[in-house]
């Protein structure tokens, strides 16, 4: 029988032999059309598909005032009529054609895809291309959609009372910013969203000078370039495209609370978040710095979370920790305790904020630093198995203002954060005075 | 208008030959089988492990011990307590998932070709000797207990488990796999030992790898960790005799949106028919903007964001199902539209049309399945486990071609019974109450 006890005894004492990520970069070239419109290709041969994505500039935060829900109810919109296509037509080609069609909307971005036979790519972009600046709206697609929309924020809000809490809890942490404003909208301002909202929002921002191509698959980049230059190429800048300018949160200095009551919570929970830095192009540093902080706390098992409150304490039953920097403006660094039965939601947020000093005080366990480190930098061969997810790396990242340089120095900005700059980063980021706390709690009717 | 475009590229149509995935069978010299797609192109491979039986092979009273089981894979093995094992998982950069359904067990792990030897090491440890240590079990099992709460409260999760109990008699299919409150907080250590007993064994073990590794060297790994596995383990479960009859189900709870499945008896994916009840069931309601539900339902009505229907030939039942939310005012109204589509569907089947476009996306986007290491590992188990041939994925596209009009449409009047379709409708539904057909 083959015995092994031993040999992962000894994978455990010795850490294994670093990997390095090779040949990354050169699966990816960018270029920049005259009209601004930025390109990225990613290739990837092993399979004759492609994805063809275009992502813009705008997004939820980017609405206007009263309005919320616009960016999204206008993805929606996009695949009804254009000057060349029939409403639903746009999808019903990508499947006639053997693909799949979707899109989505964030606070910063708006992107749309098809995944497809890599030999219909120019179908896909004359397509894309097209409803970048044709789209032509009817009042009933108005009013039919909305309804669409508005079940879809049921599904994902209203009938969950985790959804209903998290937009408190960001309601509650941005007093002047619009993230604090969920990207689906406030249902009552999506009950009036019209033409109008719809329109006005596009004949702004669905320009190509405030979008980003990204292609990934079996592709040849001059080739893309080519008819990138065809397609995208032959729609003008728009010249009142505004600069990107959003409110700016005042200094925050009171910490918040709130407590979020439903009948249909099961298990109740304690969050926090804290405002916190974002990554900004060519000041990755404190952004990577956050992010091994989130793992070192709450990124699984061996987390520090973990082991303090469900290892050497039974407190709770669930903990984690995240960070996205991801974003064009300020963030939020998050951590959430799962009380066990029988704790109360004080006794766990005593113990997480207990845990949080302890954890500052104690300092960076290098071997636990080492192995997200090393997790890391594996992560980096993996992900050469999947080409479109390097291609949406690039593209969500060009979105908020990173550069390419950005994207490609990120896995060597991680690899260079040390642990004293992981604390450093902590004391900065995990201040009372700019942070929410939330209970989410049943609602104990008292009913006899 | 005739559009610019489809004018423009209807000469294209055609869909192009793919890439071969090329399958290997490999036989150990121990005698273990698995399939095999090498790709020495990135230094990883995916290797996916399945054992048919899941959790239909709990024993009586311990429903959820084989999920609880499961669930402590991870916590533990040989000399290595749950943080060791984690650490070591980690310092290896190898990820290893377990999961649990109602037929099978499966263990999909990916891992750096460096670091091969030592984590098939870890993974045999994992496989045979999980300590399943008190305060382990503890610690997973309130996880799961917590679940159970949540679910309790879950609209989706109530109008699964109220199907399930009316569809399935009292087979194992009719209670949930992860158990109850009351199943699973009774569960012992002896019950965990049994439970893994009656799962792992080579009798009912599949694999599946893709990546940076060779036939040899794939078989001598086999042998290391099947080699010494029992024969057979516990007897599988008979089959389910399924028990829908038509109507609605309201289950009142209190929230904006009610929550719809519906089913009817379905098909085995053995049957003769079954493809094309697969393409009747793409233009029905199968996943696409395109399927008439969601043209009907949500483009025409806006009465929903989303609304699908599945065949699930699962190995011991076929159920034919589907699933709609609608605000508490609207969901009648989409329960009739639905209804009337399973209507039209029986009577009048398809138009030639839809059954060519049917067939175009369906042939194009089998291909956009293979984009992953995991992912074809995955197909590759799947379809050892449905006995399908090793040349099926050259083959599969032929079969949906061949697929006739007269075909599918004598299986829509076959196969679709609206007078068994049942809703199961959570929320506070407006003008709808529960009743029998």
């Amino acid at each position: 029988m083959f015995r092994t006890t031993r040999a992962v005894a000894l994978v455990v004492a010795g850490l294994a032999a670093p990997v390095v990520a090779e040949g990354v970069d050169d699966q990816v070239t960018t270029y920049t059309l005259d009209n601004g419109m930025e390109v990225v290709v990613v290739e990837d041969h092993r399979a004759p598909v492609v994805q063809h994505m275009v992502w813009y500039r705008a997004g939820s935060a980017d609405e206007p005032r009263g309005a919320s829900g616009v960016a999204h109810f206008l993805e929606h919109l996009l695949f009804k009529a254009t000057e060349n296509l029939e409403s639903g037509e746009f999808s019903q080609v990508v499947s006639a054609n053997g693909g799949n069609d979707n899109a989505f909307t964030s606070y910063d971005y708006t992107a749309y895809y098809q995944r497809v036979a890599a030999d219909r790519l120019e179908l896909m972009m004359s397509m894309e291309a097209d409803r970048m600046v044709n789209l032509r709206l009817t009042e009933s697609d108005i009013a039919t959609e909305r309804d669409v929309i508005l079940e879809e924020r049921n599904q994902r809000t209203e009938n969950n009372p985790r959804a209903l809490f998290r937009e408190q809890m960001g309601a509650t942490q941005y007093f002047n910013h619009r993230y604090g404003v969920p990207v689906i909208g406030w249902k009552h301002e999506m009950e009036t969203l019209d033409l109008d909202d719809a329109l006005s929002f596009y004949d702004i921002y669905y320009s190509p000078n405030n979008a980003i191509l990204v292609v990934s698959g079996d592709v040849d980049p001059d080739e893309v370039h080519e008819l990138a230059k065809t397609y995208y190429g032959a729609i003008p800048a728009n010249p009142e495209l505004p600069e990107r300018f959003r409110t700016k949160e005042p200094p925050q200095t009171a910490a918040r609370r709130l407590s979020f009551e439903d009948p249909r919570v099961a298990q109740p929970y304690v969050s926090r978040s804290y405002l916190a830095p974002e990554r900004n192009s060519g000041d990755q540093e404190k952004a990577a710095a956050l992010y091994l902080l989130s793992e070192l706390l709450g990124g699984g098992t061996t987390s520090y979370l973990a082991e303090k409150l469900q290892f050497d304490t039974q407190v709770a039953v669930y903990t984690g920790a995240f960070y996205n920097g991801g974003t064009l403006d300020n963030t939020t660094f998050d951590v959430v305790v799962v009380p066990s039965d029988g704790v109360s939601l004080e006794e766990a947020e005593a113990a997480m904020d207990q845990t949080l000093v302890d954890f500052i005080a104690d300092g960076v366990d290098k071997e636990q630093l080492d192995r997200i480190k090393m997790q890391l930098r594996a992560s980096q061969i993996y992900a050469r198995d999947n080409v479109d997810g390097i291609g949406n790396r690039y593209g969500r990242a060009m979105a908020i203002g990173l550069t390419v340089e950005d994207v490609q120095a990120w896995p060597e900005v991680l690899q260079n954060v040390t642990g004293d700059e992981i604390i450093a980063a902590a004391r900065e980021v995990l201040q009372r005075e700019t942070s929410v706390t939330g209970w989410l709690m049943r609602d104990e009717e008292m009913t006899q | 208008m005739r559009s610019l475009f489809v004018a423009l590229f209807t000469m294209f149509m055609t869909i192009p030959a793919w890439a071969e995935v090329k399958i290997q069978e490999v036989t150990s010299p121990g005698g273990i089988t698995a399939w095999l797609v090498e790709d020495h192109s990135i230094p990883f491979t995916a290797l996916e492990l399945r054992f048919r039986g899941g959790t239909a092979l709990d024993a009586p009273g311990k429903r959820g011990a084989i999920n609880l089981m499961t669930g402590l894979l991870e916590e533990g093995a040989a000399d290595l307590d749950a943080r060791a094992y984690t650490r070591a998982l980690e310092t290896l950069a190898a990820t290893f998932g377990f999961s649990s359904g109602t037929d099978q067990l499966s263990i999909s792990t990916r891992f750096l070709t460096e670091n091969r030897d030592d984590v098939i090491a870890l993974l045999y440890d994992t496989i045979h000797a999980p300590r399943f240590d008190q305060d382990a079990i503890d610690r997973v099992r309130a996880q799961v207990i917590s679940g159970l709460k949540s679910d309790a409260k879950d609209p989706n999760a109530i109008a699964g488990k109220t199907f399930r109990e009316m569809a399935y008699g009292d087979h194992p299919y009719a209670t949930d796999g992860n158990g109850t409150i009351e199943t699973v907080s009774g569960l012992t250590r002896d019950d965990l030992l049994a439970a893994h007993q009656a799962v792992f064994a080579r009798d009912r073990l599949y694999v599946g790898a893709v990546g940076d590794i060779t036939a040899e060297e794939l078989g001598v790994y086999l042998d290391q960790l099947f080699g010494d596995l029992p024969e057979t383990g516990a007897p599988m479960p008979g089959m389910a005799e399924v028990n829908i009859d038509g109507g609605i189900t309201v289950v009142p709870y209190q929230t904006p949106q009610s929550v719809a499945i519906f089913g009817q008896p379905g098909i085995d994916r053995d049957d003769d028919d079954f493809f094309a009840a697969y393409i009747m069931n793409n233009i029905l309601g199968g996943g696409t903007f395109e399927s008439r539900l969601m043209d009907e339902v949500r483009r025409k009505r806006g009465l929903t964001y989303g609304v699908y229907s599945y065949l699930v030939p699962k190995d011991r039942a076929a159920v034919y199902m589907g699933s709609v939310a609608s605000a508490n005012d609207k969901v009648a109204e989409a329960i009739d539209v639905i209804r009337a589509e399973w209507v039209r569907m029986q009577t009048e089947g398809v138009t030639a049309k839809e059954l060519q476009d049917s067939k175009t996306y369906l042939t194009g986007a089998y291909p956009l399945r293979f984009d992953g290491n995991a992912q074809i590992a995955g197909i590759m188990v799947g379809m050892q486990m449905q006995g399908l041939p090793i040349d099926y994925i050259a083959t599969r596209n032929d079969k949906v071609n061949a697929v006739t009009l007269d075909e599918i449409n004598r299986v829509a009047a076959e196969l679709l019974d609206p007078d068994k379709l049942r809703f199961i409708v959570v929320g506070m539904p407006e003008g709808i109450e529960t009743g029998t057909n």
